[in-house]
């Protein structure tokens, strides 16, 4: 209660500066104490782990000691030396790259395809959002099945082309990166794909009606008039997918596990593996670097998104 | 003369020659990315181990589909793990709604510069990852580590920004003319947010409930640091069922087990799909 008092008046304080109805009127129509048990809940289980993050990436806890001692910034120095740190970094951003260059050409492409309101097309979108709907733990799987050597991506390329094909698509240090966000893009590209269909809706019909008429082709249409007017729907779908790429485990867990040699090792794998371990405190310490990597690049995403709430 | 430029005939004549091209290659795209791995799934779940050892799409020599459902419901126990996921994401994502529409009103409908920074704060969830190692820590000393209530809780904290930036947004369409008129009648601000705020807000708030618990029903990561080893979920019971040695070349039972798995979900989604596509988009661009 007297936290509600103590914002009222600040919040008091704040209206005469910048005026709304009637402050008193507004205090008591729209009491604060509303926002307290989202605010107790979010605290509590949101702010408070994050500042722990702070303090116990710069501690040596452990499941082997029962003493927990600052150790200043030997995790850092520790998993920097040793290159698992900068490793997991880079992964992560190449593959959220990949995620979000895969999925956004994918869902755009689908889209464009699936664009006319036939039975026919209606029912395709229904089906490719079924992978967004699946768990990515189960995609990931079922990937793992197709791209086995003897699996059934071979069986298929080795029929078309009349020989026995043996790609391990899931056991080359440089490409497995690449097939993994294949695979994030594949589950998730029928969300993009909706998404770009209801900008492409959007569109006013009369502009691509006068450009039709100025004897712009499809392509032309499509390259100077829609894929502008698609703006909101990409920044949408390309934060998105940078966002849950950055904070993906589930498929590369699930097909890879971080291998091979590390080529795949996502933030989260490394501290989903340390933790297992035992290492609490590396986790912690891989933990707010993935914290920081995504509030560093998250800043012109929020910008985005609240630009975009202003149009709404 | 617009009327007259707008007739659809110059339109459909041009796109005949595309009339049946279009069909076919949506046909030849949803065969071979999605009908490929689906297929793969029904039959290798449909086989027996020594056929399924090398998973392909062959059909099976005989279809033994429900008797590997039968197995992995039993041994992987399917029925306490479906309860373990309704009773974390049924709390969850109804404590969600209901503290996040309260916080969403007073934040839509008041303006001052300390709620312009807990709205900030309120929703920078919707970005930044929560502190999955520390979560533990936190737990433990609480004395919630491995328990439901735990895992609600963190849910909650994961998806309360989400709910929050949604409705706020939309709280702001609503009129505020239609509370006046219940005050008017004498109603204080819980009647007025009972009776006319949260009816309005049903649009909204299904959205945001399909896409909770869609996120939720599948989280793997979160509920192994939290709850792993402690609660069945069904995708925890999918990790264990696939990671551990027993049941590592058993892709017949992990098959069998993702349909079952999927169901739920798929079933409410094939129902309401027309409702969930038009929700899931109406937020997105505009």
């Amino acid at each position: 209660m007297t936290t509600t008092l103590g914002l009222s008046r600040g919040a008091a304080r704040a209206q005469g500066i910048k005026e709304y109805a009637t402050t008193r009127r507004a205090k008591q129509d729209h009491p604060l104490w509303f926002l307290i048990p989202a605010l107790v809940v979010l605290v509590v289980f949101f702010f408070i782990p994050t500042l722990f993050n702070f303090v116990y990436a710069f501690t040596d806890w452990s499941s082997f000691k029962t003493q927990i001692n600052f150790v200043g910034w030997d995790n850092f120095v520790s998993l920097f030396s040793s290159g698992e740190l900068i490793n997991s970094l880079r992964v992560t951003l190449v593959y959220a790259v990949l995620v979000a260059v895969f999925q956004n050409v994918f869902g755009l492409a689908l889209a464009l395809l699936l664009e006319r309101d036939t039975t026919l097309n209606r029912a395709i979108r229904v089906a490719f959002f079924i992978p967004v709907v699946m768990s990515a733990l189960a995609v990931g799987y079922i990937f793992q099945a197709m791209l086995k050597p003897e699996g059934a991506v071979n069986g298929i390329i080795g029929f078309l082309l009349g020989q026995n094909v043996e790609i391990a698509w899931l056991g080359s240090t440089t490409w497995t990166i690449v097939v993994v966000a294949l695979i994030h893009a594949w589950k998730w590209m029928g969300l993009s794909m909706l998404i770009y269909l209801a900008g492409l809706k959007t569109i006013n019909a009369d502009i691509l009606e006068a450009s039709r008429l100025d004897g712009a082709g499809w392509w032309a249409t499509f390259i100077h008039i829609r894929f502008p007017l698609l703006a909101p729907a990409v920044t949408f779908n390309v934060a998105t997918a940078l966002l849950g790429s950055m904070n993906g485990f589930d498929i590369v867990q699930a097909t890879t596990a971080g291998g091979p040699g590390g080529t795949t090792e996502l933030l989260n794998i490394f501290i989903f593996r340390t933790f297992g371990q035992g290492l609490f405190a590396q986790a912690t310490t891989m933990s707010l670097v993935l914290f920081l990597m995504v509030a560093i690049l998250a800043f012109p995403v929020i910008r985005a998104l609240r630009k975009r709430e202003d149009v709404l | 003369m617009s009327i007259a430029i707008r007739k659809p005939a110059p339109r459909r004549a041009r796109r005949t020659p595309s009339r049946w091209l279009q069909p076919a290659a949506a046909i030849l795209v949803a065969v071979l990315l999605l009908g490929i791995p689906f297929w793969l799934v029904i039959v290798t779940a449909s086989k027996d181990q020594a056929e399924a050892l090398n998973p392909n799409l062959s059909l099976p020599s005989t279809w033994r589909l429900f008797e590997n459902f039968a197995t992995v419901f039993v041994d992987g126990r399917m029925w306490p793990a479906f309860l373990g996921s309704l009773l974390v994401m049924v709390p969850a994502v109804l404590g969600v709604l209901i503290l996040g529409s309260m916080a969403a009103w007073i934040l839509g409908r008041r303006s001052s510069r300390l709620l312009a920074v807990l709205y900030a704060l309120a929703i920078s969830g919707i970005v930044l990852p929560p502190a999955v190692v520390t979560i533990v820590l936190l737990l433990r000393q609480l004395g919630l580590a491995g328990t439901p209530v735990g895992m609600v809780g963190v849910y909650m904290g994961m998806y309360l920004a989400t709910v929050i930036f949604f409705v706020t947004g939309f709280v702001r369409t609503i009129p505020p003319e239609l509370e006046e008129a219940a005050r008017v009648d004498g109603a204080g601000p819980v009647r007025v947010f009972i009776t006319i705020i949260l009816p309005l807000l049903m649009p909204v708030l299904a959205t945001a409930t399909i896409l909770i618990c869609l996120y939720i029903w599948n989280d793997v990561f979160y509920a192994l640091f939290v709850i792993g080893g402690r609660l069945d979920t069904l995708p925890l019971n999918l990790y264990q069922v696939a990671s551990s040695g027993l049941y590592l070349q058993n892709w017949h039972l992990i098959f069998a087990y993702i349909i079952l798995m999927s169901l739920p979900l798929l079933i409410t989604f094939i129902v309401a799909q027309r409702k969930i596509i038009s929700g899931i988009t109406s937020g997105a661009v505009k």
